[in-house]
């Protein structure tokens, strides 16, 4: 079974809601993700998605595209960000690691000695932004043969043939983007984000993850309610945004994760919440 | 001439592309963000639709007719031939047309389509703007909302074109993120429809992006090569021995070429931007330098380092400052049907000012670069033959840029 499938097997049973923040790669230097990594764990995160730096982010908005763009000044690689999980592994071996990017840089290293590296340094599955699951089968099969999940986005814009054919082909989580737009954007529609969620229930016992536009405790928990987990990217990066690259100040990374910390007790909340009803 | 007429055909069977999901070889296909699949898709579904129409293209012939001005003059550049010293040069005159260049012929039959997809808005990306012109016009004339993305860099390299759009109605946003410049515009275009897909309509300008782009900017750009088969056969009797088109994206040379495609005795010669010679790194020559990869929603021939970042490129000239190319170019490529070579901006700066002095005729600087590879070709070749160069857009743009160079203050 994949770290990813236990670990959202196990939430399940517990009545537990994934969280899943996502921070960039060297964001601003690799020691500093690295220590965001373990504090985002503490904070509560079950799950974290890595962002491979790419200079052409097309589908972020401006607050990812700036995290990307302070990882490139400090030149971190797609080789550095394998490294950094690798580093982190060293203490932690619960935690999912999905790699979250575009394609180029992997295509650019080659789907071969990619899967391998990823498979060695304990990644547990992928996301390519801009690789749909008709262009993907090689790399799927690849990563497939490694035991590493494929996740993939469903859009408000998918239809429902199409989603059924996503859900055949991804593993892990479901990622529900929640509104039309770039990652940080903030107009999501709670109803149209209910209905969907409830269609895509009938086609698939994925976990189904929320993500776009995600930014406090009340968005936390409102996402929350309606799936099986959130994703959290630009509100922490908005926050990463203040720490500058050198040496690394403890209290800087807690202070920067607590959007996580804020999210995991909303999270935590509805579980209560629930209880209490029963 | 009935042996000629018939190489006048249309059929292409061994470069026939893109297959049924948008791949020239494996080149091509569809590599953008789930939100934008189902546009894309319902894009490429009414193209298919309407290219089997014949109201639709005639509707759009009659808007190249009465609208752009076309067909385009050949012309046979004798002054230039003369000082080439070889073959004859004659010019595909593109800037004769309305807004001064080829792009149009693409944005006109892109406007046709969002009209029939009943879109309201329109955006576009632009980098020496004249496709922003281009767009911004079409838009005008249909009564469509138009924005146009554009890299700061290149607002201030192309300030008239910027203004020319302004005066058409268009918001121009200047794009300060990454290198800002046209590939950073693109990216830019593409959040923007991904946010407001459902009633946006965006007119990528060349031959790039994913399916079916590639194939419909192709398709409207081919009235190139259709007209230009037609006049040479009536100007000199034969089909060309060579063409000449500058590459940047690549659409104002795959609309001269694929009409051309299946004429195995036409040479085809496609001009990148050697910017300050390919061995410095500083150029725009994805094919003459670079190697495959995805960027833009194609998989293609692109300007990356090691690690998979897109390098930031230089040219002289805007419009072909970008990274990537068109996907049936990289094709093209690989099959040996199409020889890709590069021009410096020297060289293109040069030609810029030999063809302005011997035919009255000013070039862009994108232009130049084919003009440049072409006087040298011309005195490799004997005078019964003949070259025909895509004379893609006129250089009024560049006018400030090519003083700037020279130390000159307009």
């Amino acid at each position: 079974m994949s770290r990813i499938k236990s670990i959202s097997e196990t939430a399940a049973a517990q009545g537990r809601k994934l969280l899943i923040p996502y921070l960039v790669a060297g964001d601003p230097d690799l020691g500093h993700s690295l220590g965001l990594m373990h504090e985002l764990v503490r904070q509560g995160a079950d799950i974290i998605e890595l962002g491979i730096p790419f200079s052409d982010p097309a589908s972020d908005g401006p607050v990812i595209q700036r995290g990307v763009e302070r990882a490139l000044a400090g030149g971190t690689s797609l080789a550095d960000t394998l490294k950094l999980v690798s580093q982190f592994r060293e203490q932690d071996s619960q935690t999912g690691i999905v790699l979250m990017g575009y394609l180029n840089p992997i295509e650019i290293m080659g789907y071969g000695r990619f899967v391998a590296a990823a498979s060695e340094v304990g990644i547990d599955g992928l996301l390519v932004v801009d690789m749909p699951p008709a262009e993907s089968s090689e790399l799927h099969q690849r990563l497939h043969e490694a035991n590493l999940d494929s996740i993939y986005l469903v859009a408000p814009t998918t239809s429902a043939i199409r989603a059924k054919a996503i859900t055949e082909v991804c593993s892990g989580y479901l990622y529900y983007v929640s509104l039309k737009g770039v990652t940080g954007a903030a107009l999501m529609d709670h109803e149209s984000v209910a209905s969907s969620i409830n269609e895509l229930r009938k086609l698939t016992d994925l976990p189904i993850a929320i993500g776009f536009g995600i930014k406090d405790a009340d968005s936390a928990a409102a996402m929350g309610r309606l799936s099986d987990g959130i994703i959290i990217g630009s509100a922490l990066v908005e926050r990463i945004a203040d720490m500058s690259p050198g040496a690394v100040n403890e209290s800087d990374l807690v202070r920067s994760c607590e959007v996580i910390g804020a999210a995991r007790a909303a999270l935590d909340g509805l579980q209560e919440d629930k209880a209490a009803s029963l | 001439m009935s042996e000629s007429m018939s190489e006048f055909g249309t059929g292409t069977t061994g470069f026939d592309g893109p297959d049924s999901t948008g791949h020239f070889g494996p080149y091509g296909g569809i590599f953008v963000g789930e939100t934008l699949i189902a546009a894309v898709e319902e894009l490429a579904q009414v193209y298919q639709e309407l290219s089997n129409d014949d109201a639709f293209w005639a509707e759009y012939d009659s808007e190249l007719k009465h609208y752009v001005g076309r067909p385009s003059p050949l012309y046979f550049a004798e002054r230039l031939t003369a000082a080439s010293g070889g073959a004859k040069i004659y010019l595909k005159r593109e800037d004769l047309n309305h807004t001064g260049a080829h792009k149009v012929n693409n944005t006109i039959g892109q406007a046709l389509l969002a009209k029939h997809m009943g879109k309201t808005r329109i955006i576009a990306e632009t980098g020496a703007g004249q496709h922003g012109v281009a767009s911004a016009t079409v838009a005008a004339r249909l009564g469509l909302e138009c924005h146009v993305y554009m890299g700061a860099e290149d607002v201030v390299r192309q300030a008239p074109n910027v203004y020319r759009m302004k005066l058409l109605g268009a918001n121009v946003v200047a794009v300060e993120s990454g290198s800002r410049t046209l590939k950073d515009a693109m990216n830019e275009a593409l959040r923007d429809w991904a946010t407001n897909v459902d009633n946006t309509y965006y007119i990528i300008g060349t031959v790039a992006g994913p399916h079916p782009y590639p194939q419909l900017v192709r398709d409207f750009q081919c009235i190139i090569g259709r007209e230009t088969k037609a006049q040479s056969l009536e100007m000199f009797g034969k089909l060309p021995d060579a063409l000449v088109a500058c590459v940047g994206g690549g659409s104002n040379a795959i609309g001269l070429f694929h009409p051309f495609l299946e004429n195995k005795q036409v040479a085809m010669f496609g001009v990148e931007a050697g910017g300050k010679g390919l061995e410095t790194g500083a150029h725009a020559a994805p094919l003459s330098a670079g190697k495959p990869g995805v960027l833009h929603g194609n998989r293609t021939y692109l300007m990356t380092d090691e690690g998979g970042q897109i390098q930031e490129t230089h040219s002289v000239s805007a419009g072909l400052d970008y990274p990537g190319v068109g996907p049936e170019h990289a094709w093209l490529k690989d099959l040996q049907r199409v020889n890709y070579v590069a021009a410096t901006d020297e060289e293109a700066m040069q030609a810029f000012h030999k063809l302005t002095r011997l035919e009255g005729i000013i070039p862009a600087l994108e232009t130049s670069h084919a003009i440049a590879f072409a006087m040298d070709l011309a005195a490799s070749m004997g005078p019964d033959k003949n070259i025909v160069i895509n004379l893609s857009g006129r250089g009024d743009k560049d006018i400030e840029t090519v003083a700037r160079i020279e130390g000159m203050k307009l």
